[in-house]
């Protein structure tokens, strides 16, 4: 590894290309750092956005008005505003009204930090259109089916889990797949309240380093790997999910 | 008073339904014992469909009375698991659950709803596939088969829930004519072993075969009914022997 520093360290002195995560420790490590708080919060709000698409499109159905219309209510707020608007209005708005707690230095922060409001702005923004994807899904189950699994004397809950959602989980994964692409991109807006995520972490090494050109090309590369990973990922789960004569 | 095997397993007495404004049944009564095979015919639309749905409540009834095994059906309070536990029923689309196997369409429901041992249900499921002639099937997908094959497994399906009376609704309806004669020996199969059946079908040679009884509606009513030799031979109702003239 020595000699891949110290070869970017001449590349630097050679052309002024500066990528000094490359060969500078303190940077790498800031870098990484950064890599893996964007891999890690992907990742939660991935987890949580499907949760919340999977009970919200659950209570979609529900026999209570009410609850349908929370539901939608919900959906509206979160798909008519900005994302980042959202992440302010959860981190400033929301969080200086929760009680605060006293921190491992004897002083006061708040219950949640930058990450957990992140994490929970952004889950419940994809989460908003995963209900309506699932929701979609559902609706392409054949009523037949689901009445077959009825007079088996199955329960909605039984027939929810073992008979709809499978079936709708395999109709919506292209669109769960965009929605999921554009989840791991917007985490780039938790650089709006100082989470430590990757562009967070590049604008504190361009402003050492006063090489805004190349940590801008890095990260466009940096995320269209990550993104390319996680695609191919999906293709590969789209593939396995598939029954042998259906669909 | 509780249910005993003299009195009918199935009893319908004055069923009215309605779809809105769409009267559908007008007053049906019936009356199926242990063991007995039924046959409904009729022409499309006189709601024969509707007529064994409102057995096992997929469809409820505005007015009139369903028991079955004793039980009123028609009560908002009736526990559903229960009824559905004694009445199977099979589909003109079959309606397998696509994303399973053969095996695990039959073995789903004894393991999730009955909560029955899982080693135990697979060896009753095998014998089941065995039963309906799938042997070597168990394990392709549903859009694997032809729909003769599926709708065995449908069958195979209801059966492993031991049912005391099964439901069959134009089971034959949607199949190719080559693939008909081998669900029609399965169900065969299963009135000889005594299974009470309640059939809604145009196959009229084998409604003669099979049927106990014989039951023609039309317009929500039940017009003529007798067993098959003379209600074939003898139909007494001008709309029967219309319709009979129509497709014999």
């Amino acid at each position: 590894m020595e000699m891949v520093y110290e070869w970017f360290r001449t590349l630097y002195q050679e052309t002024g290309i500066n990528l000094p995560f490359l060969y500078d420790e303190y940077d790498r490590n800031r870098m990484i750092d950064g890599l893996f708080t964007t891999i890690k919060l992907s990742l939660v709000c991935l987890f949580f956005s499907i949760i919340i698409g999977v009970i919200g499109a659950w209570l979609q159905g529900s026999s209570f008005k009410w609850t349908r219309r929370f539901v939608s209510g919900y959906i509206q707020l979160f798909r008519n505003t900005p994302p980042l608007v959202q992440l302010y209005f959860f981190y400033f708005a929301i969080g200086t009204l929760l009680p605060r707690v006293e921190n491992d230095w004897g002083g006061q922060s708040p219950i949640f930090g930058s990450f957990a409001w992140a994490a929970i702005s952004l889950s419940f923004f994809a989460g908003a259109f995963n209900v309506e994807i699932f929701r979609s899904g559902i609706e392409a189950v054949p009523k037949s089916t689901v009445e077959a699994a009825e007079a088996l004397g199955f329960s909605k809950l039984q027939i929810y889990r073992d008979i709809t959602l499978p079936l709708a989980f395999r109709v919506v994964l292209p669109a769960l797949n965009n929605n999921l692409v554009n989840l791991v991109k917007t985490t780039t807006l938790a650089y709006a309240i100082a989470v430590p995520e990757m562009l967070y972490e590049a604008n504190q090494i361009w402003s050492d380093n006063v090489n805004v050109t190349e940590m801008m090309v890095f990260l466009l590369l940096a995320y269209f790997v990550l993104v390319g990973i996680l695609v191919s990922g999906m293709n590969r789960w789209e593939r396995a999910m598939k029954i042998p004569g259906y669909g | 008073m509780s249910w005993t095997t003299a009195d009918p397993m199935v009893s319908l007495k004055d069923v009215h339904k309605s779809f809105g404004e769409l009267k559908v049944l007008n007053g049906v009564s019936l009356d199926v014992m242990k063991g007995d095979v039924i046959c409904i015919i009729g022409p499309s639309g006189s709601g024969k469909s509707t007529l064994i749905r409102c057995i096992n409540a997929l469809n409820d009834i505005q007015q009139g009375s369903i028991l079955v095994e004793g039980q009123e059906v028609n009560d908002p309070k009736v526990d559903k698991l229960e009824l559905r536990k004694k009445v199977g029923m099979v589909f003109q689309q079959y309606n397998l659950f696509p994303h399973k196997t053969a095996l695990q369409n039959v073995m789903m429901a004894p393991v999730r709803v009955l909560k029955q041992d899982k080693v135990k249900v697979e060896e009753v499921a095998r014998a089941l596939i065995k039963k309906v002639r799938l042997e070597g099937k168990e394990n392709a997908y549903p859009g694997e088969l032809s729909g003769g094959q599926q709708q065995r497994v449908a069958i195979a399906r209801s059966l492993a829930m031991q049912p005391d009376v099964i439901l069959f609704d134009e089971v034959t309806a949607a199949l190719d004519p080559e693939t008909v004669g081998e669900v029609l020996q399965t169900i065969k199969d299963l009135a000889e072993d005594g299974m009470t059946c309640i059939l809604v079908t145009h196959e009229m040679a084998f409604a003669r075969e099979v049927a106990d009884h014989i039951y023609f509606t039309d317009r929500g009513v039940i017009v003529e009914h007798g067993p098959p030799e003379t209600f074939f031979q003898n139909a007494q109702d001008p709309r029967t022997k219309e319709f009979l003239s129509q497709i014999l």
